[in-house]
């Protein structure tokens, strides 16, 4: 498995990862202050093209970063899929992002630096972090007449990959490269307008950026980990699942998981459009088995802490495909019918009289029914009440603590 | 009695040890920019999470009005997130990341002499007039930042370093925003 990010609810308990985020926070306020964004004054010369500190710790530090988090995912010692990348909802992020410009340049700060200043005493700070306090609580209170548009334009998961369909690789050398010409119109502005010297330190700056392109270039050449890469790594561990048969649970544990509220369950349904229109169970989401790997990012979303998988084929064929695709791609709490839905109709289907077992056998991950009609789920066997039924089978459904992001930089 | 006696020259000795180191000067913006750069990793690396500020702050005033009108919160559905029923805001990650924010600054101030209650403005304003931009400026941060569900830190600088699509956007209608009213504010800052 990819040993980061750590479980750090199940290493360190709840207090004990709580400690992990003081000691992160610990340093992000003592880094912030360091470059000299306690001051408000310095901050707004951003503003005015006379000193571009802003903008270079910024851009520094997202570039560092973006190289570091790709080059650990290329190796496989991080699950990006278990990161948290801000989902996007476009107008409002652009809309937000204008207005919270507008209060940088009134007010000179933007929230994390006003803490730091507060931090350091300057009473500026202090009344820009109040501001900010009372702004959260406006927030609040006002969203609700505006949540149709607050909730609009959204897009998931979605990064500057996908919108411009390049690899990974590609896109961090060109961000690299875009930072750099960006430092370095930076500082002719600096010049021509702040007046400041020319920087020194030539060699050593040269000495920086050629580090950064070659850190680039090398999560370029690495190139990222694919759903049959992660599966091969993970494939010893988890076919052992499967052989043990601990992931594939009893129809009648799949229908008393539907009646538990304390669960949500999300069935999907892996087999083609006929068999699917033939006869589905109630709420199952029809998911072709060659569409699964793009359904991904947005499964990931959905999955909260409760969230049970259930994915279901005729037999257990594509579903155990399905599957492992969703096992590689970390998504967490996946089970797969025990016997397909073939069974399914088994156990629930025997006192309709309209269905009616195939005479011959017809093959693997088949539908072993013959149906009247393509009624989908408008059979009784399709929503059964879990009350009628006194089922005998051993509960396999395990929750397992959710690891990685649990809900975003700014949540 | 005695200890009133014993309290003034404690006093100056505490204001010293706080105040009175020599200010040092900031860091290249390079290196402090590549230090948050593998801060920000490393959050990510261990957690899974990046950094954020105004997430944690929105938790703490959730948390006011939870103590105050809880029966308004429930009303909310916004608010019902984060403060509904028996759960408490405070029980999140980002209260404590804010938390030992506040603690590295005050650290880092203190030990680089730059602790020092003081105002920063431009020279064309009073300090009132600052303190009053500084909480009109804070409210409209606030505001938007939660409109576009991230700050600078939650959404620019994480977002934009795990590539989200939608945090690049922000970033550039954040610069595009202030740019676009700098120049009718310059007397605030020059």
């Amino acid at each position: 498995m990819t040993p980061f990010p750590l479980p750090l609810n199940e290493l360190l308990g709840h207090w004990g990862a709580y400690i992990v985020y003081v000691l992160i926070g610990f340093a992000f306020g003592y880094v912030l202050e360091i470059s000299g964004f306690a001051i408000s004054t310095r901050l707004a010369a951003q503003f005015y093209l006379k000193d571009m500190t802003v903008l270079k710790v910024m851009f520094t530090a997202i570039i560092v970063a973006m190289v570091l988090i790709f080059a650990a995912t290329g190796l496989g010692l991080l699950d990006y899929n278990l990161i948290w990348v801000n989902p996007t909802y476009l107008w409002p992020g652009i809309v937000g992002g204008l207005i919270m410009g507008v209060g940088f340049i009134i007010g000179g700060f933007c929230p994390g630096t006003s803490l730091v200043s507060a931090a350091t005493l300057k009473i500026d700070g202090i009344f820009f972090a109040l501001g900010g306090l009372f702004g959260i609580f406006l927030f609040g209170e006002t969203v609700q007449y505006f949540e149709d548009f607050w909730n609009s334009s959204y897009f998931g998961r979605f990064t500057l990959m996908d919108w411009l369909g390049l690899p990974t690789g590609v896109v961090v050398v060109g961000v690299v490269l875009m930072a750099l010409i960006m430092f370095w119109g930076g500082e002719q502005l600096e010049r021509l307008i702040g007046g400041q010297p020319k920087p020194r330190h030539a060699g050593r700056r040269r000495a920086a950026a050629v580090t950064l392109v070659a850190g680039a270039v090398l999560v370029l050449l690495i190139g990222q980990p694919t759903t049959q890469d992660k599966w091969v790594r993970l494939a010893a561990e988890k076919e052992a699942l499967l052989a043990e048969r601990a992931v594939q649970i009893h129809p009648g544990e799949l229908l008393a998981s539907l009646a538990d509220d304390q669960l949500k369950v999300i069935m999907l349904d892996v087999r083609d459009e006929a068999d699917y229109n033939l006869f589905h169970i109630r709420r199952a989401r029809h998911l072709p088995l060659d569409q699964v790997q793009a359904a991904i990012p947005e499964l990931q979303l959905e999955a909260a802490a409760n969230t049970v998988f259930v994915v279901m084929s005729n037999d257990e064929t594509a579903a155990t495909a399905a599957w492992k695709l969703l096992v590689a791609e970390s998504v967490p709490n996946v089970y797969i019918l025990e016997g397909g839905l073939n069974n399914w109709l088994t156990v629930f289907g025997h006192d309709d009289p309209t269905l009616q077992p195939t005479p011959t056998p017809p093959g693997d991950d088949r539908l072993h029914f013959i149906f009247a009609a393509a009624l989908g789920d408008r059979y009784a066997a399709a929503d059964p009440d879990a009350h009628h039924y006194e089922l005998e089978y051993t509960p396999k459904i395990k929750l397992q603590m959710k690891r990685g992001a649990s809900g975003g930089g700014c949540g | 009695m005695t200890t009133i006696v014993n309290e003034q020259p404690k006093a100056s000795g505490w204001r010293h040890a706080l105040f009175g180191r020599p200010a040092k000067p900031f860091v290249n913006p390079y290196v402090g920019g590549a230090l948050l750069g593998v801060v920000l990793f490393l959050s990510f690396f261990l957690t899974g999470n990046g950094l954020g500020a105004s997430g944690g702050l929105n938790r703490y005033v959730v948390f006011l009005q939870d103590l105050i009108a809880p029966e308004h919160v429930d009303r909310v559905a916004y608010l019902l997130k984060m403060a509904g029923g028996d759960k408490n805001p405070l029980d999140d990650y980002l209260v404590f990341m804010t938390l030992g924010t506040l603690m590295g600054g005050f650290v880092s101030g203190w030990l680089h002499g730059r602790l020092k209650v003081e105002t920063n403005k431009g020279p064309n304003i009073s300090v009132r007039t600052r303190w009053v931009m500084a909480f009109v400026g804070g409210a409209i941060m606030g505001y938007g930042a939660r409109f576009a569900r991230g700050c600078t830190s939650g959404q620019a600088l994480s977002g934009g370093a795990v590539l989200s699509a939608g945090s690049w956007a922000f970033m550039f209608a954040v610069f595009g925003g202030g740019y676009a009213l700098a120049y009718f504010v310059r007397r605030l800052w020059n």
